[in-house]
């Protein structure tokens, strides 16, 4: 070998090496930049949820799309202020998610719980209540927002897991905003050691056992 | 041969590129004053047993082994640890409202019952954060005295 093909050999090497930290930073550079891209997108859509006077029909369908691709934090929090919905609204989401737990239906309960992360996000807290009120009817709304959140992404046996606790949750906002109609709080004492669940009519259609034990309940409680 | 070779250049250049993307570490030196630990009269086994079986995902430190430093592994770990914190995290405990404290440690109890946390994907290889069954219940026995007494 001549000095003349080592040194072809020398510059062969360092040409592919060049061409591959090329292809590095090449890449890094691809990838980097449609991240970032993605991000960009990402904060548009949050500064877009801002704005929330638009129809209630038209915020329920948006509102249940954004949380089908990401849910964090920050927007739970926001969907818990802001609002002109009323707690009626809530109450037919909740008798409707209840319905389908009744009927075993894990697909509807889950389009529903997502309705009503929205209803709740949009409970207006009326300025006549008391500052405790105020305060306590946020914790509620946070705390049954995310059971509402579980139960849109939950196996049947999860559901109603969370409907347990959502049904404390909305019990409690009963007692603060009122009903228009009457609604009776119904007992099983054999699910999870007992738990009760609201309903508009005295019949028992017990949501936690649904084909398996639907009568077994009692009314525990008229209210209003 | 040749083809293989081609794809193995690609993989492995990508491998090196997406070193490159960065991800933000969860670590922090100070344990707030909310801390669940702090504010809660935690016995010693216990506490170590939640310390290690939920603090990498549950907190804002997380132990970070080696392998977890490398992409895509690092990336896999970054998002457990994002969703886990939105769902509880332990160092902001006392900033929780007791309807929320409540409704959190139900679902640890829950959680733990039916074995779903610690994840499958976490304990293959944090083999220590596997509850035991006598782990398991002492733990569940202490969270519902922890709630009941709220």
């Amino acid at each position: 070998m001549n000095l003349n093909q080592i040194l072809t050999i020398k510059i062969n090497n360092k040409m592919s090496k060049l061409k591959s930290t090329l292809g590095i930073v090449a890449i890094a550079f691809i990838t980097l930049t449609t991240v970032s891209c993605k991000d960009g997108k990402k904060e548009q859509n949050t500064v877009d949820g801002d704005h929330s006077e638009m129809s209630a029909d038209e915020d329920h369908s948006k509102m249940n799309h954004e949380n089908s691709d990401g849910h964090s934090d920050g927007d739970r929090k926001e969907m818990a202020m802001s609002g002109d919905g009323d707690s009626e609204l809530i109450l037919k989401d909740y008798f409707n998610l209840k319905d389908a737990l009744v009927a075993d239906d894990n697909a509807k309960a889950k389009e529903l719980g997502a309705t009503l992360v929205t209803s709740l996000g949009n409970l207006d807290i009326l300025s006549n209540f008391s500052d405790t009120q105020k305060s306590e009817l946020k914790d509620i709304i946070e705390d049954a927002v995310e059971h509402a959140e579980h139960i849109s992404e939950s196996d049947i046996d999860h559901q109603r897991e969370h409907f347990k606790i959502l049904s404390k949750d909305v019990t409690d906002m009963v007692a603060i905003t009122g009903s228009e109609s009457t609604l009776y709080q119904q007992f099983c004492p054999m699910y999870d050691g007992g738990s009760a669940w609201l309903s508009m009519s005295k019949d028992i259609k017990n949501p936690y056992y649904g084909s398996k034990m639907l009568d077994c309940g009692r009314v525990q409680n008229e209210i209003n | 041969m040749k083809i293989i070779k081609i794809i193995a250049l690609v993989l492995l250049v990508a491998f090196v590129g997406i070193q490159f993307i960065p991800t933000t570490r969860n670590q922090s030196d100070t344990v707030p004053s909310t801390d669940f630990m702090l504010v809660n009269n935690v016995p010693e086994t216990i506490q170590k047993k939640l310390q290690i079986s939920c603090y990498d995902c549950h907190s804002n430190n997380t132990q970070y082994p080696w392998y977890n430093k490398i992409q895509p592994a690092a990336w896999i770990l970054e998002d457990h640890i994002k969703e886990g914190k939105a769902e509880l995290n332990f160092n902001e405990w006392d900033s929780l409202s007791s309807r929320r404290k409540s409704s959190k440690l139900r679902s640890i109890i829950k959680q733990i019952e039916s074995g779903e946390m610690p994840l499958d994907s976490y304990t293959l290889i944090h083999t220590d954060a596997k509850f035991s069954e006598t782990e398991a219940e002492e733990v569940i026995n202490f969270i519902t005295q922890l709630k009941d007494s709220l």
